[in-house]
């Protein structure tokens, strides 16, 4: 064993970054370029499992549990059930990129350049956290110090950011009543 | 390295809290090595079971009552030949299985087989565990799909929206348990598996009889959905064999379906153990606060080795009535060979039990807990394995149509009321 397996080592190591931030990028690839629509829903399920896995390398094990059970566990399931209901034989011969591509590649563009930016200048936009990495602190003593346990996300939720939750879920009741309308033409 | 190893020795964490990988390895090396070894036992005991239950014999010819049927089966299984349908799209059909057995055996990290005998203990437990399950079903949809035939797609179909309806009245159900351990002196709720058997073991009652009926009716609404989440019968939909052939995996054959099967019998053994630890008490014997004097202590540490001791008695007893002709004699001589294995084991358990009857912290009165709480869990998920059973052998299989009636009409407002109920009750007292 050499010393990165000592004993209370992270796991937020560069290679568990590399490796999931790795899977994230050539998934997300993969399902913008095949072209079959099942296989584009199966690499979108591994860019979600990896975006979970980069959630616990960051000490938030909440988020990472959520995304896992809303994206990856119902979200996708619901996917690919409407999917296989689609004929692939036709859908794979449609025209893959509209004729708005330069378009989303301008905002692309943008967004990557707010990234990059983010990037350089980090340390002065966010102030540090002083990171509480002391050998022999364990991963659930760190996330606990960080972000305080699922209760605290509770509290948040039900407690401070109340409204802003409120409107979310209205927002969603919306989208949802609206489907039921357009597809169903008596009600 | 020998430091690294045996400082773990002395902890009282699970080695994924304590950041031992090497003792994390060993631990995730035993559970796979046990769980296949229980799926192997399950298989033999259900055929059993249900040729007994149908008054017929179930396997008898290979080996004394069969039981090296399911090595056989194993067996014939790999050397079977791998078909993979020429329409079929290639790689999901190849990786569907995988992503049943991946979710199937991921849940296993977190189960609490004692208070310091899991892989790890995370602070979103029960939320992990019913995530990663929940991604159980992809494996399926996917294989229904990718088989290209009519009977897989519609048995995929049934089983996702089977699966997705009984998630919610599970979820709700759970989360009554989980509300459960905020409530009283315990003060913080927890969502880690150890913290809810801990919470129950401060509280003094199993979470079944909290409440009464609260706990009692969130476990049978989870013990309902638990059926339903891993398509056994009575709600086995999707390989209903009378309307769609083998359902999802009537495409595969040898060493693949294996794998279907394997997980199948994974996620039951999964599902019991989170409906052991959220309201049967996990780990703890009966009784630990009213019963905990020494000798109670003592008493209750025979029982793994009386529990052998007893396999060996009937395995003996089945020596004895073998018939006396001579084409027995090979079985006979196996079972009386398979006695005494069951027989020193168990004579092994009651050595440790009596060596580690002092309550220090010697490594034998360690291993004595440890067996102990190991020893609890498993009988306790080893009677809902006996249920299920049960289930597919008594009831008749229901109709698509029910079986979403009584998911979404019945079980949801029951469990929702429950959880409200749970809540408001919890306030109050």
């Amino acid at each position: 064993m050499n010393s990165a397996l000592s004993a209370g080592a992270p796991v937020a190591t560069p290679f568990f970054f590399y490796m999931l931030s790795g899977l994230a990028v050539i998934g997300g690839i993969l399902v913008i370029t095949r072209r079959n629509a099942v296989h584009s829903a199966l690499a979108l399920i591994v860019t979600l499992l990896s975006v979970a896995g980069l959630y616990l390398m960051l000490y938030a094990p909440f988020v990472a549990g959520v995304q896992i059970i809303v994206y990856a566990g119902g979200i996708m399931v619901l996917f690919l059930f409407v999917i296989m209901l689609v004929n692939i034989e036709r859908a794979s011969k449609d025209r893959r990129f509209n004729r708005i591509w330069p378009i989303g590649l301008v905002a692309a563009c943008t967004l990557m350049g707010l990234f990059v930016s983010a990037f350089v200048k980090g340390r002065a936009l966010f102030p540090d956290r002083g990171m509480p990495l002391s050998e022999g602190s364990n991963t659930q003593e760190i996330a606990k110090a960080l972000y305080g346990e699922v209760n605290r996300a509770g509290q948040y939720t039900f407690g401070q950011y109340t409204f802003a939750f409120e409107i979310a879920s209205l927002l969603l009741l919306v989208a949802i009543l609206g489907a039921v309308i357009m597809t169903k033409k008596k009600i | 390295m020998p430091n690294f190893i045996m400082s773990y020795l002395g902890s009282t964490l699970t080695p994924g809290q304590a950041g031992n990988q090497f003792w994390a390895l060993i631990y995730v090396l035993i559970i796979f090595a046990g769980v296949s070894v229980a799926v192997i036992a399950m298989n033999w005991i259900e055929r059993k079971a249900l040729a007994h239950f149908q008054i017929r014999l179930g396997p008898m010819r290979v080996g004394p009552h069969g039981l090296l049927q399911p090595f056989a089966d194993a067996l014939k299984l790999m050397l079977k030949e791998d078909i993979i349908p020429s329409e079929a799209d290639q790689f999901v059909f190849w990786v569907a299985p995988l992503i049943g057995l991946l979710a199937a055996f991921t849940v296993y990290t977190v189960i609490p087989f004692g208070p310091s005998q899991a892989v790890s203990d995370m602070n979103i437990g029960i939320l992990f565990m019913l995530g990663v399950s929940s991604l159980g079903v992809l494996g399926i949809v996917v294989a229904g799909w990718a088989s290209n035939s009519h009977y897989p797609l519609i048995g995929a179909l049934r089983s996702s929206a089977q699966m997705v309806s009984y998630e919610v009245a599970m979820g709700l159900a759970v989360v009554s348990a989980i509300v459960m351990t905020s409530l009283n002196s315990t003060g913080t709720g927890t969502l880690s598996m150890i913290g809810i058997v801990q919470a129950q073991q401060q509280q003094g009652v199993w979470f079944i009889f909290k409440f009464f009926p609260l706990g009692f009716i969130a476990f049978g609404i989870f013990a309902i959905a638990m059926v339903a989440e891993t398509n056994r019968a009575p709600f086995d939909m999707a390989e209903a064999e009378s309307e769609l052939t083998a359902g999802y995996h009537t495409e595969y054959s040898g060493l693949r379906w294996s794998l279907f099967m394997l997980a199948e019998y994974a996620a039951m053994i999964a599902v019991s153990s989170i409906a052991v630890t959220l309201w049967l008490g996990g780990w703890m014997r009966p009784f630990p606060n009213l019963l905990h004097a020494p000798a109670w202590d003592f008493i209750f540490s025979l029982f793994p080795g009386l529990t052998f001791g007893a396999l060996a008695a009937i395995a003996l007893l089945g020596t004895v009535r073998m018939p006396s002709h001579s084409f027995f004699k090979i079985q006979r001589v196996g079972l009386a060979v398979f006695a005494g294995l069951l027989g020193l084991i168990a004579l092994l358990l009651l050595v440790i039990a009596v060596a580690g009857r002092s309550a220090d912290s010697s490594l034998a009165a360690r291993f004595n807990d440890g067996i102990g709480y190991v020893y609890w869990f498993v009988l306790k998920v080893s009677v809902f394995m006996y249920l299920f059973i049960w289930y597919r052998a008594t009831w008749p299989r229901y109709r698509f149509d029910q079986l979403m009636k009584i998911g979404w009409k019945v079980m949801l407002p029951i469990s929702l009321g429950v959880l409200v109920v749970t809540a408001i009750v919890g306030v109050i007292f």
